[in-house]
């Protein structure tokens, strides 16, 4: 799950789902400053990182697309691992389908552009027994995300396009800072740090002598080589 | 077709790509996504592309292994995270350090 801090706020009036769901999408939205800074600084303009931010709608996934293409990687390469990134929202989908079915078709097309890190963690983090709660705490963060999350993407792809050299203001170290932040809580377990090690080191050798956003994609292999024997400890799998 | 209109093509593929990703999750049958092979190498996965990701924005440019600025900068930013400082917070404190050592340097 991404980082999760509901913060001090107090929301009066509301029950515990949906005030969890407000603070969460404020702190969350806050961040799309730095995407929209940085996909400018990556050469994209405005309304393309309007249109990453509505269309993809899961911030790892957007950070990786404009990461790709500022490292000087092709289309295809950034829509590949943007791709592969965004992943883990398909499990996120399995785990909410008892939780919001019976959705009618329409409904179901809707909830599955808001399934990201932030919905399935409200929501699950509701007691089991609380359906009500659940529903809520999805759809309030879903959709709270969303709204905060496009804005505030404007704001800072706004800001991003008026500060000439991105390097001289520092993006290019803010966004190896965001795709640390991104991965830290993921970072527990042993395996993931060896996992996140061996892909460092295989992306670094392969930078110098292969096309740009190769080195990233290849650092798949390094999971599906770690993934695939059963750990001796069921604990060790990182969420 | 120019590159400015390949762009809107890969935004547009990421966005269904994306979409369909999580759509599927809803609908197909759990039994599928059940398999604990398939759990470890996604949640594996997920890891291996974030630091990939963050090695080459750290200490590469133009296809070059570079010690700079950023160096130091991302050294700040995991002492930070280490403290659990809010994302935002390190994200800004990166770019500041970055920003300040290349001024005087």
């Amino acid at each position: 799950m991404a980082r999760l801090n509901p913060g001090r706020l107090s929301l009066r009036g509301l029950d515990p789902a949906r005030q969890q769901a407000v603070s969460v999408s404020v702190a969350t939205g806050a961040y799309a400053i730095s995407f929209g800074a940085l996909s400018v600084a990556a050469g994209l303009d405005v309304w393309q990182t309007m249109a990453l931010s509505l269309l993809v709608f899961s911030g790892g996934s957007q950070f990786a697309f404009v990461g790709v293409i500022a490292a000087g990687g092709g289309a295809a390469a950034a829509v590949a691992t943007s791709t592969f990134l965004g992943l883990r929202n398909g499990f996120y989908g399995v785990g909410l389908a008892p939780v919001l079915r019976p959705m009618s078709g329409l409904r179901r097309v809707w909830a599955a552009h808001m399934t990201i890190d932030e919905s399935t963690a409200v929501s699950l983090a509701q007691p089991a027994d609380d359906l009500e709660a659940r529903r809520a705490g999805f759809w309030w963060t879903g959709v709270g995300v969303f709204i905060l999350w496009n804005t505030i993407t404007v704001v800072g792809a706004l800001v991003g396009e008026r500060i000439g050299d991105p390097a001289d203001w520092g993006l290019d170290a803010a966004a190896a800072a965001a795709f640390l932040g991104l991965v830290w809580p993921r970072l527990a377990s042993r395996p993931a740090q060896a996992v996140a090690g061996a892909s460092a080191v295989l992306a670094l050798l392969l930078t110098p002598v292969t096309p740009a956003g190769v080195p990233i994609l290849a650092a798949a292999l390094v999971a599906i080589a770690v993934g695939w024997r059963a750990p001796k400890f069921r604990d060790e799998v990182p969420e | 077709m120019t590159s400015y209109l390949w762009m809107w093509v890969a935004i547009v593929g990421a966005g269904l790509l994306a979409w369909a990703t999580k759509y599927a999750g809803h609908v197909v049958p759990e039994r599928f996504l059940e398999n604990p092979r398939v759990h470890r190498i996604a949640a594996y996965v997920t890891v291996a592309l974030l630091f990939a990701l963050f090695a080459v924005q750290a200490f590469t440019t133009d296809g070059a292994i570079v010690f700079d600025a950023r160096v130091v900068a991302v050294a700040v930013a995991a002492v930070l995270l280490w403290m659990r400082a809010p994302f935002i917070v390190v994200v800004v404190a990166a770019a500041a350090v970055a920003a300040v050592l290349r001024l005087i340097f």
